[in-house]
C-alpha cells in the first residue's frame, strides 16, 4: 500500500497538535437563490484521507468546486482554512499554486493545446510559488516519464492536445498523472473512480498512494467502496442533501455498500 | 450612408489622377493594349461607383470612407528610403528564399532578393513583364472573369502599377516560398496602391507564394490588390495573403483562382491588420478529382472590421472543396463572413465543407455570418457550419486550476483557436513565422487582455 503505512505511523496525539491542512466551518453555499451545501464541517488534518460518499446531488461535487475556486456559487455561512489561510478568498489559480489540486469528476477537452507544453506551463507557476527556479527541459522530461509510468499511460498522450481524444478512463488518469507531477497538499479527487476498469482503478490508486506524504492529504469523493479498499481512508463521511450526516472510520463505507443510504437518518448535523 | 445621386463628383477623386498614371505607363514602355485595360477598368468603375450598403454583397460593409478619403495612386515610386531594418522588421522571419518587395504599388528592386530564380521559372515585377513579356501577360490578363469585386477589380485594371508575375512551368519544384511583400509606405492619407499578381503555375509543377501586406507609416492609406492564380493539372499550389496593414489602412484584396483537375490548392488568408478589410475570393474549380482548402484568420481589435467573402464554384465532379474560417475579435470590431458554395449539376461527388467559427471577446464585438450552399447535383456530401461564442468558462478554469494566470489562461485558449488555422499551413517555416507573429500579436495587443479579462469580473 505505498507509503500509505508512514501516516498511519503518527499517532492521533500528535495529529491533533497540528495544523489541519483544511478545516471546513459551517459552510453554506448555493446557487442564485438555492441552497446546496447547507452546514459542512470538516477538518483534515496533514497526510489524512477522508471520503466522502453520498447520493447523486448531494453536494459533492459542489464542495469539490468551491474548494477549487469556481465561478458560481456563492458562500453565505461560514469559512474554509487552508494551511491557516482564507481558502475563499484566493483566486483558483493562488489555490492551485498553493497546493490545492482538483482532479475533476469530468475533465475538460482542450483542443489545441499541447499537454506538455500546458503541464510544464502549469509546473513552474507551481514552482514559482515555491520559490524554485523553472524546471529545465531534461529535469522536466525525466519527471514526466516517470510520473507516466506511475499511472501507465501511454507517452504519445503528451504529445496531443489536453485531453482531447482521450478514452474516458485515460482522461481520468491523466488527472492522477497531473497531480503525481504537481505533488500538491490536498488533492480533492471527484468520483476519480468512475468510468474506470478494475486494473486502472488499482493503477490510479497506486498512483495516489505513492504521493501520500505525512504533509499531504486527499479529499476523496466516490460512489463506491471498492477505491477505498485500495486508497484506504482515515475517516469516511456520508453527505446528503448538502449536510454530512454521519462520519466514521473506513468500515462505515462498507456498511454503505452493503445497506446504502436509506437507513441514514439525517439528524441533527454531525461535526466531521 | 448611400450617397447615389451623383455619380460623378462622388467619383470624381477616383477618375481625376488616371490622366497622369496612364501617360507615366505609356512613357515607360508599357505596351499600348495595356492603356486599352486601363481605360476599359476606368469607364466600367465610374459606370458603377464603389458598392454601397443596399448592394447584397456588400450589406455590412460600409465604404463610405474610402470614398472620404483622398484618392492618391502613384505613376512613379516616391524617393523615400525604406531600410533593411524596416524589412527585417515587417517581414516574415526566417524567410530565406526569393522576396519581392513592392512600395506603394511599384517594384523596389533594391530591396527584393531575385538572384537566385531556378530554371523554368519565371518570377518578375509586373511592369517588367509588361515590358519584357507582354504577349504573354496580355493572354493572362485577357481570360479573366468577373467576381464579386467588380468595382476594385475595374478599378485595379485602370491603376495597377506593378505586382509579382510568377511562372512555373510543367513539372517544375520550386524549393523555397516566394515571398511578395507589398508595403504602404503610409506618409500621407488616401495614398493609394494596386498590386496586380499574376501566378500560374503549370501542371504537375509545385510552388508556395506568399503576398504580405505592411504598412510603414500611420496614415490611411488605401490598397487594392488583385491576384489572380492559374493551377494546372496536378499541380500543388500553397498560397498565403497576409494582411497586416496600419490601423488607419483601408484593404480590398482579391484571389481569383482557377484549379485544373487532381491538382491541390491550399489558400491561406490572416486579416490581422487595417481598419477596413476585405478578401474576395473566388474559386472555381476547373477538372475532376482535385482537392482545394481556402484557411483563414481574422484577427480584429477596436473599431476594425474584417470581412471575407467567398466563392467557390464546383463545376466538375469529384472534387473537396474545404473552407474553415477562424475569427477572433474584441473591442467593438466587426466580422463579417460569406461564404458559398455553389455545386453545378455536372459536379457529382462533391465533397464540400465550411466552417466558419468566431470568438467574441468583448460584448461589443460583432460578426455577421452567411454559410450558403446551392446545390444543383444530387450525388454529393456537402456541409456548411458556423459558431459564435466566447471563450469556455469551464477550460479557463480547468486551466486556472492547474496554477495557469487566467491571462495566460484566456490566450492559451485564445491561442489554440488561432493554431486550428495556423496549423494548416503547410510549410513548416512560414507556419512557424505566421504562429509568432500571430502570437505576438495576441500577446501584445492590450486591448485583447483587457477585453479578455472585463468579462470575467
Ligand atoms: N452551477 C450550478 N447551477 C445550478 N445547480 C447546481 C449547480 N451546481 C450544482 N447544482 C445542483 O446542486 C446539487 C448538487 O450537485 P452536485 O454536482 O454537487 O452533486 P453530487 O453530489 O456531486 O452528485 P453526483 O453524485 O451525481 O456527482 C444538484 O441538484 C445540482 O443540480
Ligand atoms: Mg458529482
Amino acid at each position: 500500500m505505498g507509503r500509505a503505512g508512514q501516516a498511519a505511523a503518527i499517532t492521533m496525539e500528535d495529529r491533533l497538535k497540528m495544523e489541519p491542512i483544511l478545516d471546513i466551518r459551517n459552510l453554506e453555499a448555493g446557487v442564485d437563490n438555492r441552497a446546496i451545501l447547507k452546514g459542512i464541517n470538516l477538518t483534515i488534518l496533514p497526510g489524512e484521507v477522508h471520503a466522502i460518499m453520498g447520493p447523486n446531488g448531494s453536494g459533492k461535487s459542489t464542495l469539490a468546486s468551491l474548494l477549487a475556486g469556481r465561478e458560481g456559487y456563492q458562500v453565505t455561512q461560514g469559512s474554509v482554512t487552508y494551511l491557516g489561510q482564507d481558502l475563499l478568498a484566493l483566486s483558483p489559480e493562488e489555490r492551485a499554486r498553493a497546493g490545492v489540486f482538483l482532479a475533476f469528476q469530468y475533465p475538460v477537452e482542450i483542443p489545441g493545446v499541447n499537454s506538455t507544453y500546458f503541464l510544464k506551463a502549469a509546473l513552474n507557476e507551481v514552482r514559482k510559488h515555491r520559490g524554485l527556479p523553472e524546471v529545465d527541459a531534461i529535469e522536466f522530461l525525466s519527471l514526466v516519464k516517470d510520473r507516466i509510468r506511475l499511472l501507465e499511460l501511454n507517452e504519445d498522450l503528451l504529445k496531443r492536445a489536453v485531453n482531447v481524444g482521450f478514452s474516458g478512463g485515460e482522461k481520468k488518469r491523466n488527472e492522477i498523472f497531473q497531480m503525481a507531477v504537481l505533488e500538491p497538499t490536498l488533492a480533492v479527487l471527484d468520483e476519480t473512480d468512475s468510468g474506470l476498469d478494475i486494473d486502472a482503478l488499482r493503477v490510479v490508486a497506486n498512483g495516489v498512494n505513492q504521493l501520500r506524504r505525512p504533509d499531504r492529504s486527499a479529499l476523496v469523493i466516490t460512489h463506491y467502496q471498492r477505491l477505498l479498499n485500495h486508497i484506504v481512508p482515515d475517516r469516511v463521511h456520508v453527505l446528503m442533501d448538502g449536510r454530512i450526516v454521519r462520519s466514521g472510520g473506513k468500515e462505515l463505507a462498507l456498511e454503505l455498500e452493503d445497506r446504502g443510504y436509506d437507513w441514514i437518518v439525517p439528524t441533527e448535523p454531525v461535526a466531521a | 450612408m448611400d450617397a447615389n445621386d451623383s455619380p460623378p463628383a462622388r467619383l470624381g477623386r477616383f477618375v481625376e489622377p488616371f490622366a497622369s498614371v496612364a501617360e507615366v505607363a505609356a512613357s515607360d514602355g508599357e505596351p499600348h493594349w495595356m492603356l486599352g485595360i486601363r481605360k476599359a477598368g476606368l469607364a466600367r468603375f465610374a459606370e458603377q461607383g464603389l458598392p454601397t450598403l443596399r448592394h447584397e454583397d456588400w450589406r455590412f460593409t460600409n465604404l463610405a470612407p474610402i470614398e472620404a478619403l483622398p484618392f492618391r495612386p502613384l505613376p512613379r515610386p516616391q524617393a523615400r528610403a525604406v531600410s533593411v531594418a524596416d524589412l527585417d522588421r515587417l517581414s516574415l522571419a526566417g524567410m530565406s528564399g526569393l522576396r519581392l518587395v513592392f512600395v506603394d504599388g511599384h517594384f523596389a528592386p533594391e530591396l527584393s532578393r531575385i538572384e537566385a530564380v531556378e530554371d523554368k521559372v519565371q518570377v518578375r515585377g509586373l511592369s517588367q513583364t509588361l515590358r519584357a513579356d507582354g504577349a504573354w501577360l496580355e493572354q493572362q490578363l485577357a481570360c479573366w472573369h468577373e467576381g464579386q469585386d467588380r468595382a476594385f477589380r475595374a478599378l485595379n485594371d485602370a491603376y495597377c502599377t506593378d505586382g509579382i508575375v510568377l511562372h512555373v512551368s510543367a513539372g517544375v519544384a520550386v524549393a523555397e516560398p516566394i515571398h511578395a511583400l507589398f508595403l504602404s509606405s503610409g506618409i500621407e492619407p488616401g495614398l493609394a496602391s494596386h498590386p496586380r499578381n499574376v501566378l500560374v503555375a503549370e501542371a504537375n509543377s509545385r510552388v508556395m507564394v506568399i503576398e504580405q501586406y505592411a504598412s510603414l507609416g500611420g496614415a490611411a492609406t488605401f490598397t487594392n490588390t488583385l491576384t489572380q492564380l492559374v493551377v494546372g493539372e496536378g499541380a500543388q499550389v500553397e498560397h498565403v495573403r497576409f494582411q497586416d496593414e496600419g490601423p488607419e489602412a483601408f484593404h480590398m484584396g482579391a484571389l481569383r483562382a482557377v484549379v485544373a483537375g487532381s491538382a491541390q490548392l491550399a489558400a491561406h488568408s490572416f486579416a490581422l491588420g487595417a481598419r477596413l478589410s476585405r478578401q474576395n475570393i473566388g474559386l472555381t474549380l476547373a477538372g475532376p478529382g482535385l482537392e482545394a482548402i481556402l484557411n483563414g484568420l481574422y484577427v480584429t481589435t477596436e473599431k476594425r472590421l474584417a470581412d471575407h467573402h467567398m466563392v467557390v464554384d464546383h463545376a466538375q465532379p469529384h472534387c473537396a472543396s474545404h473552407e474553415y474560417f477562424n475569427g477572433i475579435l474584441s473591442g467593438q470590431s466587426r466580422g463579417v463572413f460569406h461564404g458559398r458554395i455553389l455545386v453545378r449539376p455536372d459536379a457529382q461527388k462533391t465533397d464540400a465543407k465550411q466552417t466558419n467559427k468566431n470568438l467574441l471577446l468583448s460584448n461589443s464585438a460583432s460578426v455577421n455570418t452567411k454559410p450558403q450552399l446551392e446545390i444543383y447535383a444530387d450525388d454529393v456530401k456537402c456541409s456548411h457550419g458556423a459558431t459564435i461564442g466566447q471563450l469556455n468558462p469551464e477550460s479557463v478554469f480547468y486551466l486556472r486550476t492547474r496554477g495557469l494566470p487566467v491571462e495566460t489562461a484566456r490566450r492559451m485558449l485564445i491561442h489554440a483557436f488561432a493554431g486550428e488555422i495556423i496549423d494548416r499551413v503547410q510549410c513548416g517555416p512560414v507556419r512557424q513565422a505566421l504562429d509568432r507573429l500571430v502570437w505576438d500579436r495576441l500577446e501584445r495587443d492590450a486591448q485583447v487582455r483587457l477585453d479578455a479579462a472585463a468579462p470575467h469580473s
